[in-house]
């Protein structure tokens, strides 16, 4: 059995029309492989790659060049740290060290409840808010110890909520 | 006083929307562009104005242009929105503000070599910017402005907006066209790989970055002469230690201690500067000694240094240049695609003799080392990635050298920490 659903597939089968060679819709149905399983297992690959009438293994050396493609379990929020230069001259490390006690989690890690996984990220261009984070789609700057804790408080509020 | 065009509306919460967009004059110089004037007088416009490529190179955009041959068949212009230089802000914020500004460039520059069909390479990251993208595409397109026949020309052009992955290698133009093409993005040989000729698919592309596009608008908009008035504008992203970070506006050649201390807001009270880069993590630092540089692409090179992405990541006295260095030194090692030896292995090298220095193992030799690291680097690499890793460095080497000494000799940092 497939892991993809119908409509990924459709999806997928959608991008590549837009390009006039299929091939170049690899990385955007990557991301639709992603959004519907969670991560980029062998199997999910598999299908991609099937779709695609390609190796697998050419496939999975594409997936694995690009930071955003997860090939192991993510937590439910993705938080990309900014580690790069405007942020670490403005004490994007010591936020960082803050974060990670707080989630009990060292970067690349997922917390225990499966809620968020830390990743040291590079410059996300916006070091006019330097230290900043991204978490899931949202860019937050300016950050502070306090300001960590206001987020993450926030993010656990709202998939407090939803269960 | 110059006035600001690429930036003049982006603090208007509604110019993202094609109606105050075009309320505001939007759109108009693409109509007249491609009912009254040839391709040629396009590509004219952007010469005279003196147009040079803002993604880091700086090759002037209409030569770029003429490259792309008139008769092929099938030509593609792809964007370079893929913004990923350590310091740089300006095409996010371009992108997430003024949506349209880009998209009527796309059109001027595909009118301008013949192209019809477009692709936005977007990075992965910039969510906010994707979102306002894809709505202002729709707005467009519902317009007739994307399409066929536009503004009854007889002219057709279509957009597709393709998003990026998360590396910062795409962002060199044939790295970004092997990206484009579902595969891993590293740099293709040139010759014969020139994009103009050999771009997208192996077909002529015209690639620009998304500044360089939102100045074609305002070229054409407003007329060349005009245009060169203003100063030429150059977008700067200023950040770091200064009390003011953010984006500026401000004519090319516009004196580095002016746009950091009257712009910017200078250092943080109490504090000295120190050094900084003036066009990203890829351009070698300055000191104190080069504030007075016209910051314009002949200035800065004469002094080893260039104007790159206009951005400007500032110093004070309280930042490590040891550390900064070699976290810039791990961040083209991490983003390095290992396709050539010099950058592959050289980036890890260097990385080793800055932990140790750091972690207090650091011995005497170790400055040869990476000296003769940076020099084995220099002009040996396959792209400008792994090229930009030596001038800052070397530059570190001879105006801190006292600073890598002290780490060395005591263990530790000997820079005064922030209170």
């Amino acid at each position: 059995m497939g892991r993809l659903s119908e409509r990924a597939k459709e999806e997928i089968l959608r991008l590549q029309g837009l390009y006039p060679q299929a091939r170049s819709a690899l990385l955007p149905a990557l991301f639709v492989a992603q959004g519907e399983a969670g991560f980029l297992s062998q199997e999910v690959l598999e299908e991609v790659a099937g779709l695609f009438q390609l190796p697998v293994n050419e496939v999975a050396s594409v997936a694995s060049f690009y930071t955003l493609f997860h090939r192991k379990p993510v937590g439910r929020h993705v938080i990309h740290f900014c580690t790069n230069l405007s942020c670490m001259l403005n004490g994007a490390e010591e936020i960082l060290d803050h974060l990670c006690r707080r989630l009990g989690v060292r970067p690349g890690e997922t917390t225990g409840d499966g809620l968020f996984t830390v990743k040291e990220a590079e410059c996300l261009a916006a070091c006019d808010i330097a230290p900043m984070m991204l978490v899931d789609e949202e860019i937050y700057g300016h950050l502070t110890p306090q300001r960590v804790d206001e987020i993450l408080e926030r993010y656990r509020e709202e998939g407090a909520s939803l269960e | 006083m110059p006035e600001k065009l690429l930036t003049r509306y982006i603090h208007e919460p509604d110019q993202a929307e094609i109606t105050a967009y075009m309320r505001r004059g939007g759109y108009e110089a693409a109509r007249r562009a491609l009912r009254e004037l040839t391709p040629e007088q396009v590509i004219e416009m952007v010469d005279h104005a003196g147009l040079r490529g803002r993604g880091g190179a700086g090759f002037p955009t209409g030569r770029k242009w003429r490259f792309v041959p008139k008769d092929a068949p099938v030509k593609y212009l792809v964007v370079n929105a893929d913004e990923g230089e350590p310091g740089t802000f300006k095409d996010r914020t371009l992108l997430e503000r003024d949506p349209h500004q880009l998209i009527e460039g796309i059109i001027l520059a595909s009118y301008a070599v013949r192209a019809h069909r477009a692709f936005i390479y977007l990075r992965g990251e910039f969510h906010r910017a994707r979102r306002q993208l894809q709505r202002a595409l729709a707005e467009a397109t519902e317009r007739g402005f994307v399409g066929k026949d536009i503004f009854g020309s007889g002219f057709s052009l279509d957009i597709v907006l393709h998003t990026g992955a998360g590396a910062y290698i795409a962002g060199e133009e044939t790295a970004l066209l092997e990206s484009l093409e579902g595969k891993r993005a590293m740099p293709r040989l040139k010759p014969p790989y020139f994009p103009a000729v050999m771009g997208l698919y192996s077909q002529p592309t015209a690639l620009n970055n998304v500044e360089t596009l939102c100045h074609v608008t305002q070229i054409v908009r407003h007329g060349p002469e005009w245009y060169r008035q203003q100063g030429p504008p150059v977008l700067f992203s200023v950040s770091g230690h200064v009390a003011r970070p953010g984006l500026y506006e401000l004519p090319l050649g516009i004196p580095l201690r002016e746009l950091i201390f009257d712009h910017a807001g200078g250092v943080r009270e109490g504090r000295r500067f120190k050094a900084c880069f003036p066009g990203g993590s890829s351009s070698a630092i300055l000191v104190e000694e080069h504030l007075d540089v016209p910051m314009d692409y002949e200035s800065l090179a004469k002094v080893g240094s260039m104007l790159g992405s206009g951005a400007v990541i500032v110093m004070d006295e309280t930042a490590c240049v040891v550390k900064v260095v070699a976290r810039a030194v791990k961040f083209y090692r991490d983003e390095s695609c290992g396709k050539c030896t010099p950058c592959r292995e050289g980036t890890v090298w260097l990385s080793q003799i800055f932990e140790r220095i750091l972690q207090g193992r650091g011995r005497m030799e170790d400055l040869d080392l990476l000296e003769g690291i940076a020099r084995n680097m220099t002009g040996t690499c396959f792209c400008p990635l792994g090229e930009s890793v030596p001038p800052s460095l070397r530059n570190s080497l001879v105006y801190f050298r006292d600073e890598y000494e002290a780490h060395i000799r005591t263990g530790r940092c000997n820079v005064l920490q922030p209170a």
